[in-house]
Formats: structure tokens, C-alpha cells, sequence
């Protein structure tokens, strides 16, 4: 039966801190650079040239189509024998699983922005504009700041999603809390305290998530109470 | 009086597609001048004094603006929009911005005003609209008629030398439209450069040096206020002003 001196012995490994650190490391990696890309994407949405659209709307196709798990294998097992550039030392499951997983939350995060930035209304464009300001200064100033407060539930309902996708690259057996916990498993046959400890980081990690959504909001709702 | 042209817009004709919004415009304003444009809706008043800072293109024809013809050169735009002030019919302020900030925001990001000066300038132009006390305040916590005050101030601060009004009090309820009318009253007194679309007829009679009636996308004709609007010329001008005065 369930025993609870194993399962805080579980839960003060350093194997599996380490492991939840390793997946909190990817999850931020990830998600700051698909927060730059996705915006990038997400503007592009709106181009008034009509390849650039088309261009986003086959990358977004593309990548939300396609399972995280299956992007993982092929990215991971994939791309070395694509080229041989991947088969060097710096391709470890890390980079591997970054990239995996960068390139579908790209994806998602600009559909989320894309909408987020066409909530935005075109007056506040065109009274930033008529008081001179240059287009980036008005993307960085007034639309982009607006577009993030409109997104935030929804990009913190990514990020949660994001951080439990990334226990998907146990398969191409980079050390992050799951493989962890089966490691450990498969050691001691303890699968209640071992899942349960790994139970336990998750749903820690992700309460922080959620205090810190609120205080975002919270913030960027100034103005709007 | 001072003869020197403000905006000289000749020739100036616009599309949307096949429909054509603007026809054969010509249009001078003369420095202090105070220009109110009128017309049913649908006639392209709005879309021509949005040409003005170009927030519209024009596609035959010439605007030129303090010596300065609009074109694509983002360079003349900016030269442009940063002498010409503009007051939009839903205010346009930024709600994630104080009062003070909507005020501060272009002057330190175009003119790269240091946040001492820039405040200063700010509470000026808040004092001149009467709202200093609102300056810590959202716009969203500010009536209708506030908002547009601190949008009249927050063009201001940019010390234009033209201010193009696009509709100022269509959107307010009726008792705060005099507020705001009294606000651009005494910018009109200081001898400020002013091309406003509008229906406020008592304010046009009051400070407009003339009025240009438009139908079609098409200048009907342009008077003195008095004139035009006790003996105007053309059939579809009589038509206009006899609904908007019942």
C-alpha cells in the first residue's frame, strides 16, 4: 500500500527536483521564444500582402495539426538523418525537445495573438499615429500592451498546457520529471509515492502559474476596473 | 491678415475600390483660419480631413501641408502628423494609459522629451482644458466629455500649428458637447489653424472664418457662415441645412 515515508523520500529526491527543474527550464525556454515568434507570426496574420497570410495560415495548419508526440520522434530521430549537422554532440534531447516544441507552440501562440492583437481597435493606431509616432513605437506602446492584456488567460492556459506536453519527451528520454519518476519506478516498483511525488511538482508548479496569472492581470487590468 | 497657406489640397480624388469617395477636391486653408466642413453623412467630409495627416492616401491630386506635399515618404508623414493635431470622434485615448501618460507618451517617444518637461507641458495643456485633477486617472474612469477634453490636451502637447477635428461632439451626450465646444472656442480665439467636420452649426457660426459643404464627394460650395447659411446658393445645400436647423 501507499507509503508515506517513501513518498516524501519521492518527493526530496534530487533526482526528481532536478527533473522538475529540467521541465520548468524547458517550458520558460519555450515559451519565451514562442511568445517573440508567435507575436511575429501573429502580426504577419494581418499583412495586407496575401503570401504572408498564406504563409501563416500553412504554419499554423501545419504544426497544430501535427501531434506533439510525433513532432518530438521526428525532430529527435528525424532530422539526423536529414542532415548530418544533427547528428553532432550539440543536439542532445534538450535542444531536441525545445525545438519540438517551440515549433507547435509558435503555432498556437499566434492564433491566440492574432486574435488578441485584431481585438484591438484600429483608433488606437490611428491616434497614436496622428500624433506622430513611428509604427513600431505604436506596436511597442499601444497596441502590443492592450493585445497582451486581451491574451493573458488564454497564454497562461498555454503555458500550462505547454509544461504537461513536455513530460511527452520522456520518449526520446530526456531526464525531466516523468522519465525521472519512471526511472524510479522501474527500480523500486513504488508507482503510487513516485507518480504521486510527480503529482505533487506538477500541480505546484501550475498553482504558481495560476497566482502569477492573476497578478498579471491584475496589473494589465489597470485602467480597465 | 495672415495669407500664408496652411494645407492646399488641389485636385485631390479618392476610391475605395470602384467607389469613388472624393472628387476633384480643392480646398486652401490659410494660416488661423478656422475651416468647418458639413455635410450629410456619407459625403467624405471625415475621409477628407483624414487625408490631411494622411491617415487616408489619396490617389490623384495634391495635399500639401506647411510646405510639405503628402506622399509616401514615411519621412514627410511623420514631418507632417507631429505639426498637425487630430481629435477623433471616439477620443482614441489609450485606456491602458493614465491621463497624464496619454499626454506625455508621444512627446517622449517622437519629440524625446525628457519626463520632467513633457509632464510639465502635459499639466499645461490639462490646466488650458480645465481637468489637471483627472491627470492620474484612466480614461475610463473619465466621462465623455472629459475624455475629449484630454484628447484636445494630449494633441496639444505636440504645440501643433494646425488642429484637424474629425466629428469632436458626435459621440457625447448632448450635455457635454458644450465643454467641449468651449474648448475649441478658445483655441479658436488664440488664432490656432483649424479644419473641423462637424454638425454644430452654432459653433460654426461663431468662430468658423468659413464653411465648406460637401455631398458626393464633392465640394458643394464654401462660404462665410452667415452667408452660407442664410443664402446658400445650391439646391442641395438648402436641402441639408433645412433638416439640420429643424
Amino acid at each position: 500500500m501507499f507509503q508515506l515515508d517513501l513518498f516524501l523520500q519521492a518527493i526530496f529526491s534530487a533526482p526528481l527536483f532536478k527533473g522538475a527543474l529540467l521541465t520548468i527550464g524547458l517550458s520558460i525556454c519555450v515559451m519565451a521564444v514562442s511568445l517573440v515568434l508567435g507575436m511575429g507570426l501573429g502580426s504577419m496574420a494581418g499583412s495586407p500582402r496575401r503570401s504572408v497570410r498564406w504563409l501563416v495560415t500553412l504554419y499554423v495548419w501545419l504544426f497544430r495539426g501535427a501531434p506533439a508526440l510525433l513532432v518530438l520522434l521526428f525532430v529527435w530521430n528525424g532530422l539526423p538523418q536529414i542532415s548530418e549537422v544533427f547528428r553532432a554532440g550539440w543536439f542532445t534531447p534538450f535542444v531536441a525537445a525545445f525545438l519540438a516544441l517551440s515549433l507547435i507552440q509558435i503555432a498556437y501562440l499566434a492564433e491566440v495573438l492574432r486574435s488578441a492583437f485584431a481585438a484591438v481597435g484600429r483608433g488606437q493606431q490611428e491616434g497614436a499615429a496622428a500624433l506622430g509616432m513611428h509604427r513600431w513605437q505604436i506596436f511597442l506602446v499601444i497596441t502590443m500592451p492592450q493585445a497582451l492584456r486581451i491574451a493573458v488567460p488564454s497564454l497562461m492556459n498555454e503555458f500550462i498546457s505547454l509544461l504537461k506536453t513536455t513530460s511527452l519527451a520522456t520518449v526520446i528520454s530526456l531526464k525531466e520529471l516523468m522519465t525521472v519518476s519512471q526511472f524510479a519506478i522501474a527500480t523500486s516498483f513504488r508507482f503510487l509515492e513516485w507518480y504521486g511525488a510527480a503529482l505533487v511538482y506538477y500541480l505546484v508548479i501550475v498553482s504558481v502559474l495560476t497566482l502569477a496569472q492573476y497578478r498579471i492581470e491584475h496589473v494589465l487590468s489597470r485602467g480597465y476596473r | 491678415m495672415n495669407t500664408q497657406t496652411a494645407i492646399k489640397v488641389a485636385g485631390v480624388s479618392k476610391w475605395y475600390g470602384a467607389f469613388q469617395v472624393l472628387t476633384g477636391i480643392d480646398l486652401s486653408v490659410h494660416k488661423g483660419e478656422r475651416i468647418v466642413i458639413c455635410g450629410p453623412s456619407g459625403s467624405g467630409k471625415s475621409t477628407l480631413i483624414r487625408c490631411m495627416n494622411r491617415l487616408e492616401v489619396h490617389q490623384e491630386g495634391s495635399i500639401v501641408v506647411n510646405g510639405i506635399e503628402l506622399t509616401n515618404q514615411l519621412k514627410r508623414i511623420d514631418r507632417v502628423r507631429s505639426d498637425v493635431g487630430m481629435v477623433f470622434q471616439h477620443f482614441n485615448l489609450f485606456p491602458h494609459l493614465t491621463v497624464l501618460e496619454n499626454c506625455t507618451v508621444a512627446q517622449r517617444w517622437v519629440r524625446k522629451l525628457p519626463k520632467r518637461q513633457a509632464t510639465e507641458i502635459a499639466m499645461k495643456y490639462l490646466e488650458r482644458v480645465h481637468i489637471p485633477e483627472k491627470a492620474n486617472k484612466y480614461p475610463g474612469q473619465l466621462s465623455g466629455g472629459q475624455q475629449q477634453r484630454v484628447a484636445i490636451a494630449r494633441a496639444l502637447c505636440m504645440n501643433p500649428s494646425i488642429m484637424l477635428f474629425d466629428e469632436p461632439t458626435s459621440a457625447l451626450d448632448p450635455e457635454m458637447v458644450k465643454e467641449v465646444l468651449d474648448t475649441m472656442i478658445s483655441l479658436a480665439a488664440d488664432g490656432m489653424t483649424m479644419v473641423c467636420v462637424t454638425h454644430e452649426m452654432n459653433f460654426a457660426r461663431e468662430v468658423a472664418s468659413e464653411v465648406v459643404f460637401m455631398d458626393g464627394g464633392q465640394i458643394i460650395e464654401r462660404d462665410k457662415p452667415d452667408v452660407l447659411f442664410s443664402a446658400p446658393t445650391h439646391e442641395r445645400t438648402k436641402r441639408f441645412l433645412g433638416k439640420l436647423l429643424h
